[in-house]
């Protein structure tokens, strides 16, 4: 059914769009079952090959004396990034009463959600000794033991803590209503879960006024977290004495790229939803063209401090740092090249043109253009960086082996699995939500003139 | 004299090592790397590792070439730990395994360590060398492990350590006849080891000490000095011109 009807919310209405909005979760289909068998064994595939690492030792994967960070914090960075697109694109819509939000809000919170477990375990593979991991921990212990707080590995331990608890409350909360709404509509195991998740939820008025406040201070608060989350992960860099990473401009530039991803990757989602889902009647064109808007002016604002930090470098033409650029330019030329022309010169011009906006495959190039444009930025950031370093002598090359790379697409198919398992179990689109701006809609009424007051479309 | 005494004296002796490298008498030879590897349980990983940035030489001979053919030199420079007062190394490990002692030293404590890397990275002079693999030492070389030494297991981080357990004995050594530890008493394996005498380690608040002496010498330099890592190791470098002494 359609929602550009301007009918007032009838019951028949209501229970239309429950049925659409909860279709993701209908029993599996073989399909379904061939998905996730498929992401699953992806993923045990990379479980196989960290195995393999944790018994031989970190040389199986390609890093070596100069280069002692490769693929797993480079995927560790992307993830980030990605994870901060729920947040924020959801917290700010929601701050800004963007009406457009809604059928957006739920993708790009479990996204986050998702992105940053993946992002989590990163760290952890990378260690030598990954079974020392309480050593990180702050736990008494008989020798007086602390951890380092001047760490930013610590600090960035605390973040990511922080941030996956945060972002999971701020999509379970905005879910509450929504778990009422499926508890209502299943019966058997799934009924008692859903009363289980959705805690009593009747719907009264003073539970809407609380939501209502809770939604708002939710999203309030985890815009800073989020800021935090990747300005701490740029200053795992930053605060180093190494040329090319030591930077003031390094944590609002790594924001800046965590939101850039962010907005490509919900963008990817939601055509990738609408598709699997049949939502075209609630992912609408307007929806693609105004995170377009929102993914053009990222984009101008990461050329804009990519331009601000390749100047001043280029005009202080500092030795070390400089022979850092030449590096990167000379050996690593086509990925750079790649690299700017998805996160500039192809997004900025495009994204400039309401039609390609609107078009949703359009939208889907761009963004996994931007993707892999940002994959390839936080690649160049850390490798070419340490390959050549202050002494000429141990400058060397980094080469990725199978095992990093079965590790880095097990992410992939990590992410995805839950992705898919989650649109299994929850509604994917937020109902309540949806039918918020349905009243919202219908209350526009002066006299005998229907007013369509917020959502305007075509 | 009591154990008592002994011990109060032994804590007002101040000691500041380090260590000064003449690169005008450095031959390149690279007895030094040998020495190391033997005295600290040093793994080798074999050509083709080593060839792919694997090698865990503590102390490296870094050859550098100057000027254009005929007129071509090769120029050597020992790089070890540079034990720096200022380390980069310490505030970035996580789990205090990276840590600086009260002798000026910078501590690597292997059981702690988790094999973030990190160090590794923040150090400029790169001489942080990893355990990627579990260490191996081939017939014979299982016959010569040193027993004062741990051999580290995969996964963590290690450097050189001005050869710690030769501090400590000739620590103790002192301490039981009732003195300080004597100028030229501690020599780490690569001084030892030095043919041309190029590698001097000693005390360096000790203002009569050799190294003290020759660490104000004109000649004197520090590596990637303007990074104010402050260094324990100083180089003496002529000024353009090798001076043979």
């Amino acid at each position: 059914m359609s929602m550009s009807d301007e009918e007032d919310l009838t019951p028949e209405k209501v229970e239309a769009v429950q049925q659409d909005l909860t279709s993701s979760m209908n029993p599996p289909t073989w399909k379904w079952f061939l998905l996730s068998g498929f992401l699953g064994l992806v993923v045990i595939w990379g479980a196989i090959a960290w195995g393999y690492q944790i018994r031989m030792g970190l040389g199986v994967a390609g890093i070596n004396l100069p280069v002692m960070w490769g693929f797993y914090i480079v995927s560790f960075v992307f993830w980030v990034g990605l994870s901060h697109s729920g947040t924020m694109v959801s917290a700010i819509l929601r701050l800004t009463k963007a009406e457009w939000r809604r059928p957006i809000l739920r993708g790009a919170e479990a996204m986050t959600v998702f992105a940053i477990m993946v992002a989590g375990t990163f760290p952890l593979i990378h260690l030598g000794r990954p079974w020392k991991l309480l050593y990180f921990l702050p736990i008494p212990n008989q020798r007086g033991l602390w951890p380092n707080f001047r760490s930013p590995l610590l600090w960035d331990i605390m973040a990511i803590t922080v941030y996956i608890i945060g972002s999971s409350l701020f999509l379970y909360l905005g879910m509450l209503p929504d778990l009422a709404i499926v508890r209502d509509r299943s019966s058997g195991w799934r009924k008692k879960l859903y009363s289980m998740l959705a805690m009593g939820w009747r719907g009264t008025a003073h539970e809407w006024r609380v939501f209502a406040r809770a939604s708002t201070l939710m999203a309030v608060l985890i815009i800073p977290v989020a800021v935090s989350v990747h300005s701490i992960v740029s200053w795992d860099f930053a605060m180093t004495l190494v040329p090319g990473w030591h930077s003031t401009i390094f944590a609002p530039y790594f924001v800046i790229g965590a939101i850039f991803s962010g907005v490509a990757a919900v963008i990817t989602l939601m055509v990738i939803i609408r598709k699997a889902f049949h939502l075209e009647a609630y992912l609408r064109p307007i929806h693609f063209d105004n995170m377009g808007k929102i993914l053009l002016t990222v984009s101008l604002l990461w050329s804009y401090f990519y331009f601000a930090e390749i100047l001043t470098t280029w005009y202080g033409h500092k030795p070390i740092e400089w022979e850092v650029f030449i590096f990167t330019g000379e050996k690593y030329c086509f990925l750079l090249g790649l690299m700017v022309l998805g996160n500039s010169f192809i997004t900025i011009p495009a994204l400039c043109f309401k039609r390609i906006r609107r078009s949703v495959p359009a939208m889907l190039l761009i963004s996994l253009f931007v993707n892999v444009g940002m994959f390839i930025e936080r690649f160049l950031i850390i490798v070419p960086i340490l390959s050549h370093r202050n002494v000429p002598f141990i400058w060397g090359d980094y080469r990725p082996t199978w095992v990093e790379v079965s590790i880095m697409v097990a992410a992939f198919a990590g992410f995805a699995l839950l992705y898919t398992l989650f649109a299994k179990f929850f509604p994917i689109v937020s109902i309540n939500d949806m039918l918020e701006g349905e009243h919202f809609k219908s209350e526009a009424r002066l006299g005998r003139a229907k007013l369509k007051t917020i959502i305007t479309d075509e | 004299m009591s154990m008592k005494d002994t011990d109060k004296k032994e804590r007002a002796v101040k000691y500041k090592w380090g260590m000064v490298i003449d690169l005008d008498r450095c031959t390149g030879c690279g007895a030094c790397v040998v020495a190391c590897h033997a005295e600290n349980n040093v793994p080798f990983v074999g050509k083709e590792l080593s060839g792919y940035g694997r090698a865990m030489h503590w102390i490296r001979i870094e050859r550098y070439w100057e000027g254009e053919y005929p007129h071509v030199r090769a120029r050597f420079i020992p790089v070890l730990c540079q034990q720096c007062n200022n380390a980069p190394c310490e505030p970035v490990c996580p789990v205090y395994a990276s840590y600086h002692n009260a002798e000026g030293l910078n501590a690597q404590v292997y059981n702690r360590c988790v094999g973030t890397r990190y160090c590794a990275n923040n150090c400029p002079y790169s001489v942080r060398v990893f355990n990627f693999f579990e260490p191996s030492f081939p017939e014979p070389l299982d016959q010569q492990l040193s027993p004062d030494v741990t051999v580290r297991t995969k996964g963590v981080m290690e450097k050189c350590t001005f050869c710690i357990q030769r501090i400590r004995r000739a620590k103790e050594t002192a301490r039981l006849d009732g003195r300080a530890v004597r100028d030229g008493e501690i020599q780490p394996a690569c001084a030892q080891t030095c043919p041309p005498d190029a590698i001097i380690f000693g005390n360096l608040a000790d203002p009569k000490s050799r190294v003290f002496r020759f660490s104000k010498s004109p000649r004197r330099f520090r590596l990637i000095e303007d990074l104010g890592t402050d260094p324990s190791v100083i180089y003496l470098k002529g000024g353009g011109h090798e001076h043979v002494r």
